[in-house]
């Protein structure tokens, strides 16, 4: 083990070009997987016809698959019927669409369980289906929403690591990069990647606890 | 559109695969449960040290992504002269990886066991033991059931990450063949099929049981 040699100056920089890329891929991701969680986990609740159906068995399939598969499917499978993308594009769009499918569900128990009483006073005072949808349903379930979301958007953010077998250069490509040239260097590597993921994790895991605290 | 010779000249492949990726979920599982048992006894121990221990256990391993766990055996050990196959390496990954989700399962389930029981046990003249046992246990299981099944479930997506260091598993034939055919597309979604063999019925099956049992309790 040779921490002074592994975490030369050069080494770090390396690491941190790498960790940009993860943050950049997960933020991106983030927000894609959000909103389109949110609209696919609304429809699926409002029970809306045949839509609601087919949006089920994608979302079905997608969470019950290895996001890895998803990775490769995307960034290799897809250009044999004429869909290609960059590595960092295509890392973003197999990410958003295992997370949003994750998402949408996070949604769709959050607007579940708020009690029917609800839906059904604001229905019975003249509000349409739209209106209680977005002045009941939605401010009460989003609260019970926050803390499964920031624990999704931890993984997401776990999860980009796997972008590495496309050889997205994220951190831990760059990491297997360094650790690649010097037998000595794996586990000082592999503590510091572990601590920077570890860090920013807790750190977001920190803020959903004080918005629990606050909200409930 | 899907070429359905891959499926039929390389099912061997694909089989092979298949029976790796449930024996490294099932020995992982295994595994992950003892770990898990013993770190969440940890943490609820009342022993200083232990519950420490625990927390900075289960708190870390969260907070990290899986591929780091099984590169620490695929890479780490081997430059400190403990040499391990993919698969072994993989599995051990997984194994430690998941014990920290399924600590915290079983320390969630012991302690939402109402205080009055452990005390009325204590009271009536159990040992700290028995109480577990006999009273706390048999609670605290059905609690705990539901979140494992979901576990195992990510287990098996999990298992994927053998194909970063050569684990011999579902993926890791499927990038194979692929390799071998040039025919990606169809290999990928045959792929997808036999994952989804396993994990549909489990995860219809663990949302089955958690209506069940929350109706129940």
């Amino acid at each position: 083990m040779d921490f002074i040699g592994a975490y030369s100056p050069d080494n770090l920089r390396f690491l941190m070009e790498g960790l940009k890329i993860t943050l950049f891929v997960a933020f991106i991701a983030i927000i894609l997987s959000f909103v389109i969680g949110c609209i696919v986990g609304t429809t699926r609740y409002a029970k809306v016809p045949i839509l609601s159906p087919i949006l089920m068995v994608i979302v079905e399939v997608l969470r019950n698959l290895p996001l890895l598969l998803i990775i490769l499917f995307v960034q290799f499978g897809l250009p044999e019927i004429g869909i290609k993308m960059t590595i960092t594009f295509g890392a973003i769009v197999a990410l958003t669409a295992f997370e949003a499918s994750m998402i949408s569900e996070i949604v769709r128990a959050g607007l579940t369980s708020v009690p029917k009483g609800q839906v059904e006073a604001a229905r019975s005072s003249g509000l349409t289906q739209m209106q209680t949808l977005w002045h009941i349903v939605l401010p009460q379930g989003l609260r019970k929403m926050v803390p499964p979301l920031v624990s999704q958007f931890i993984s997401l953010l776990k999860d980009t690591s796997l972008a590495v077998i496309i050889s997205l250069a994220e951190l831990v490509h760059n990491a297997q990069i360094i650790m690649g040239q010097n037998s000595n260097y794996p586990i000082p590597i592999l503590l510091l990647i572990a601590v920077i993921y570890f860090v920013i994790n807790y750190a977001l895991s920190l803020i959903s606890k004080r918005l629990e605290t606050k909200t409930a | 559109m899907l070429d359905f010779s891959i499926l039929t000249d390389y099912f061997p492949l694909y089989l092979e695969g298949f029976l790796n990726t449930i024996k490294a979920s099932v020995l992982a599982l295994i595994g992950s449960f003892l770990l898990g048992t013993v770190i969440a006894i940890f943490r609820i121990s009342g022993v200083k040290l232990l519950q420490w221990f625990g927390t900075a256990y289960v708190e870390f391993i969260r907070n990290i992504p899986i591929l780091i766990v099984v590169l620490f055996f695929s890479w780490g050990l081997p430059s400190v002269g403990v040499k391990l196959d993919g698969f072994a390496a993989g599995t051990l990954g997984l194994t430690v990886y998941t014990s920290a989700f399924i600590a915290e399962a079983i320390r969630a389930g012991i302690q939402s066991v109402p205080k009055g029981q452990s005390e009325a046990a204590r009271s009536a003249g159990m040992t700290y033991i028995q109480t577990m046992i006999h009273v706390i246990l048999p609670q605290a299981i059905k609690l705990v059931i539901p979140p494992l099944s979901n576990q195992f479930i990510n287990l098996i997506k999990n298992s994927s990450v053998l194909t970063i260091v050569a684990g011999l598993d579902l993926m890791y034939f499927s990038d194979k063949i692929s390799s071998e055919t040039y025919v990606i597309f169809s290999t990928y979604i045959f792929a997808a099929m036999f994952y989804l063999v396993l994990t549909l019925p489990m995860s219809y099956g663990a949302s089955v049981l958690e209506r069940k049992w929350a109706k129940n309790s």
